[in-house]
């Protein structure tokens, strides 16, 4: 296979991505730390090299507007955002799922205001979860490109007519720099076709789109939305598979397990954070501890089996979550716990909140949550949810 | 731009037969539809139609009963442009060729919720005809103010009593901060002149960017008028001075209609549920704010 690798930064991969997938419109409008993203994509457009209509629109409501507008006449579309404007687009990321429309969106995770901070934390995507959106979160700048163009394969299948965002995590990822092997264009051409739908208008076909629906259709229409969302998950595990077979990378659907196999003690994890715990598992396993790393990759629709697989496999499940749902705990860990629920076994669960707004989640801070959950136990204790690292008297 | 001597004229002995907006829910005598009705027999079968949450989306669009006979779609209240723009985008990007796209919104939904995304709609000059129709108040909620509720009007949020006379803002400047943006072609109108408003539209489907009309457009229900009058009363505000006939095209502002003498003001007030609270004061208020706009239009623009 013919290997072309450059030295680009997440945000720059993302922008590949795209360009490889020939999006025919591309609205953005820009915001720390997603801006390197939407000015590449710029370049290639002026430079010729992708043919895109690109939109210079006024906010995220309107770029998330037109990427729709653009979509039900069956053109293909890429727009990006982040944190405050994430969700400014938030009316328009229910719209977009419930008109059906395979929007792809790449979303830099950065903490929400207030108080402002331009740095990473996954708040921004998770407390929008319940968009309807499809929802990966990558771990490095390679995985950011290549689920770019997954993501295509996936939102417009038809079985599936969902939008999708990639996560990738603000700085951590959009700013740093790899070696990314950037694919062919003939093999993404062969691997991603162009966009057919059906649910589209065209002058062949006139269609009302977008319309109003009466308490006797509306729950049926959400249903339909809902197992659509079902659907993508033999979709994503297909098109991953697929893409193993054409380009050699492997991410393993759903998630991916790190050292799971003879484990005891696990930490589940969303985005970047994965490299830095892969390496205090490396350590952990040298000095002959039993643990483990569960990547969750889709928030949604939601790894259930793959979390109850592992979770009737293990003694001990820590949830590290750089979010919080105030009032309650992290929202990844809602959805780990509800899933280890519909086991019959006790596994002791821990919930570690932190690295917000930016600040770094160390190696020596996810041995000690390794070291934590076997504490947690051995003393056979209730679930704790807790901030870990906090700096003022907290709820430990 | 294509010249106005080029364009095919539109009237009502060879306008198409076909109905594009047909069999909707709207109250009987409503403006708004008739706007719609209208514009779409001029731009035809290859029109994609964009429209917010509203009056014209809430009657047209319940599923299964689809009232468009062409491409239509409802979109977000703030994104009619924007969605409109990504249409016109991105049928353009498909090669698509020979069609139009145009956003029918109400006064709320383009002065006030929509006004970002049209001020960036013209900006960009995407290909799109934008039609605000104007019934003066968010009518589809039940008669709320609008920013282009005129002053003295009674609506369900600026309740006319003893301490406040109703609405107390005039009308915001809309065509005029539409052309401010420098757009190839605005127009106003009202579908009392039904004839004008088809010779704007029919010009605006042959600029090629961004064009605007606002069509003054009546609301029984929201004006506290007879249903049979509605076209009537749309005449009698332009007549009265309160609404008027313009274009703005190459940089220039065009006064369609400068009558040498307005009929009564107090007479169109009267007629309607919305005015009948008006003190002598208010409706003086209106008129001077009236001669006011006037003299400035009949300086600048003639």
């Amino acid at each position: 296979m013919k290997t072309n690798k450059i030295f680009i930064s997440g945000d720059e991969a993302v922008a590949q991505g795209v360009k490889l997938s020939r999006p025919h419109v591309v609205a953005a409008y820009p915001i720390t730390p997603q801006t390197i993203t939407v000015e590449r994509l710029s370049e290639m457009v002026e430079a010729g090299e992708m043919d895109a209509e690109y939109m210079h629109v006024e906010s995220e409501h309107s770029a998330i507007s037109a990427t729709m507008g653009a979509s039900a006449v069956g053109a293909r579309t890429f727009t990006a955002s982040s944190s405050q404007g994430l969700l400014y687009m938030a009316e328009g990321l229910h719209y977009c799922s419930g008109g059906r429309w395979p929007v792809v969106m790449m979303n830099a995770n950065r903490s929400v205001a207030l108080p402002w901070s331009i740095y990473g934390d996954q708040r921004d995507s998770l407390s929008l979860l319940d968009s309807g959106w499809i929802q990966v979160y990558v771990e490095d700048a390679q995985e950011a490109l290549d689920m770019i163009i997954q993501a295509y394969k996936i939102a417009e299948h038809k079985d599936v007519l969902t939008p999708m965002m990639v996560n990738l995590d603000g700085f951590i990822l959009t700013h740093t720099y790899e070696l990314v092997e950037i694919p062919d264009q003939e093999m993404v051409d062969q691997f991603l076709p162009p966009f057919e739908t059906p649910n589209k208008m065209s002058f062949e076909n006139p269609k009302n789109l977008g319309f109003s629906s009466r308490p006797d259709d509306n729950t049926e229409f959400k249903y339909q939305q809902n197992e659509a969302m079902f659907n993508a998950i033999d979709v994503i595990r297909k098109t991953d598979e697929d893409f193993t077979e054409m380009f050699g990378r492997k991410y393993h659907g759903m998630v991916e397990e790190y050292m799971c196999e003879d484990a005891d003690v696990v930490l589940v994890a969303l985005g970047s954070v994965c490299g830095t715990v892969r390496v205090v598992v490396d350590k952990l396993r040298a000095e002959g501890k039993k643990v483990g790393l569960l990547k969750i990759r889709y928030m949604r629709p939601f790894p259930v089996e793959e979390v109850k697989d592992l979770a009737k496999r293990v003694k001990a499940m820590g949830v590290i979550d750089k979010d919080i749902s105030f009032g309650y705990e992290g929202t990844v860990y809602t959805n780990v716990n509800s899933a280890i629920s519909q086991i019959d076994k006790y596994v002791y669960k821990s919930n570690f909140v932190g690295g917000l707004g930016g600040r770094d989640i160390t190696k020596a801070e996810i041995e000690d949550m390794y070291n934590k959950l076997y504490a947690g136990l051995e003393n056979k204790s209730e679930e704790t949810v807790e901030f870990f690292s906090l700096n003022v008297e907290g709820n430990d | 731009m294509t010249k106005v001597l080029d364009i095919p004229k539109v009237n009502a002995k060879n306008m198409t037969e076909k109905e594009f907006f047909y069999g909707h829910k709207a109250c009987a005598g409503c403006g708004g539809s008739i706007a719609v009705r209208l514009a779409l027999k001029v731009l035809g079968e290859r029109t994609y139609s964009a429209l917010p949450a509203g009056c014209m989306s809430a009657v047209g669009f319940i599923y299964p009963q689809m009232a468009f006979n062409s491409n239509a779609i409802i979109t977000t209240f703030p994104g009619s442009a924007s969605m409109a723009a990504g249409i016109a985008a991105g049928a353009k990007a498909l090669g698509q060729k020979d069609f139009k796209t145009v956003v029918f919104a109400g006064d709320g939904g383009t002065a006030d919720i929509g006004f970002q995304a049209l001020s960036g709609m013209i900006d960009r000059n995407d290909d799109v005809l934008y039609i605000c129709y104007d019934n003066e108040a968010y009518m589809n909620t039940g008669i709320q103010k609008s920013g282009l509720t005129p002053y003295g009007t009674k609506t369900t949020t600026t309740p006319a009593g003893k301490n406040i006379p109703g609405t107390i803002t005039h009308k915001k400047n809309l065509f005029e901060i539409i052309a401010a943006h420098d757009i190839a072609y605005a127009a106003t109108a009202s579908i009392g002149y039904p004839q004008d408003f088809i010779n704007k539209v029919n010009k605006a489907k042959h600029v090629k960017g961004a064009t605007f009309i606002h069509v003054y457009a009546s609301c029984p229900t929201g004006w506290g008028t007879p249903t049979e009058t509605s076209v009537e009363i749309a005449k009698d505000a332009v007549d009265a001075g309160l609404i008027f006939l313009a274009e703005y095209e190459d940089g220039e502002y065009k006064l369609n209609r400068n009558p040498k003498e307005f009929k009564s003001v107090e007479e169109y007030l009267k007629k309607q549920g919305r005015f009948k609270h008006m003190s002598d004061a208010d409706i003086q208020c209106v008129i001077e704010n009236r001669d006011k706009k006037w003299e400035r239009m009949r300086k600048n623009w003639l």
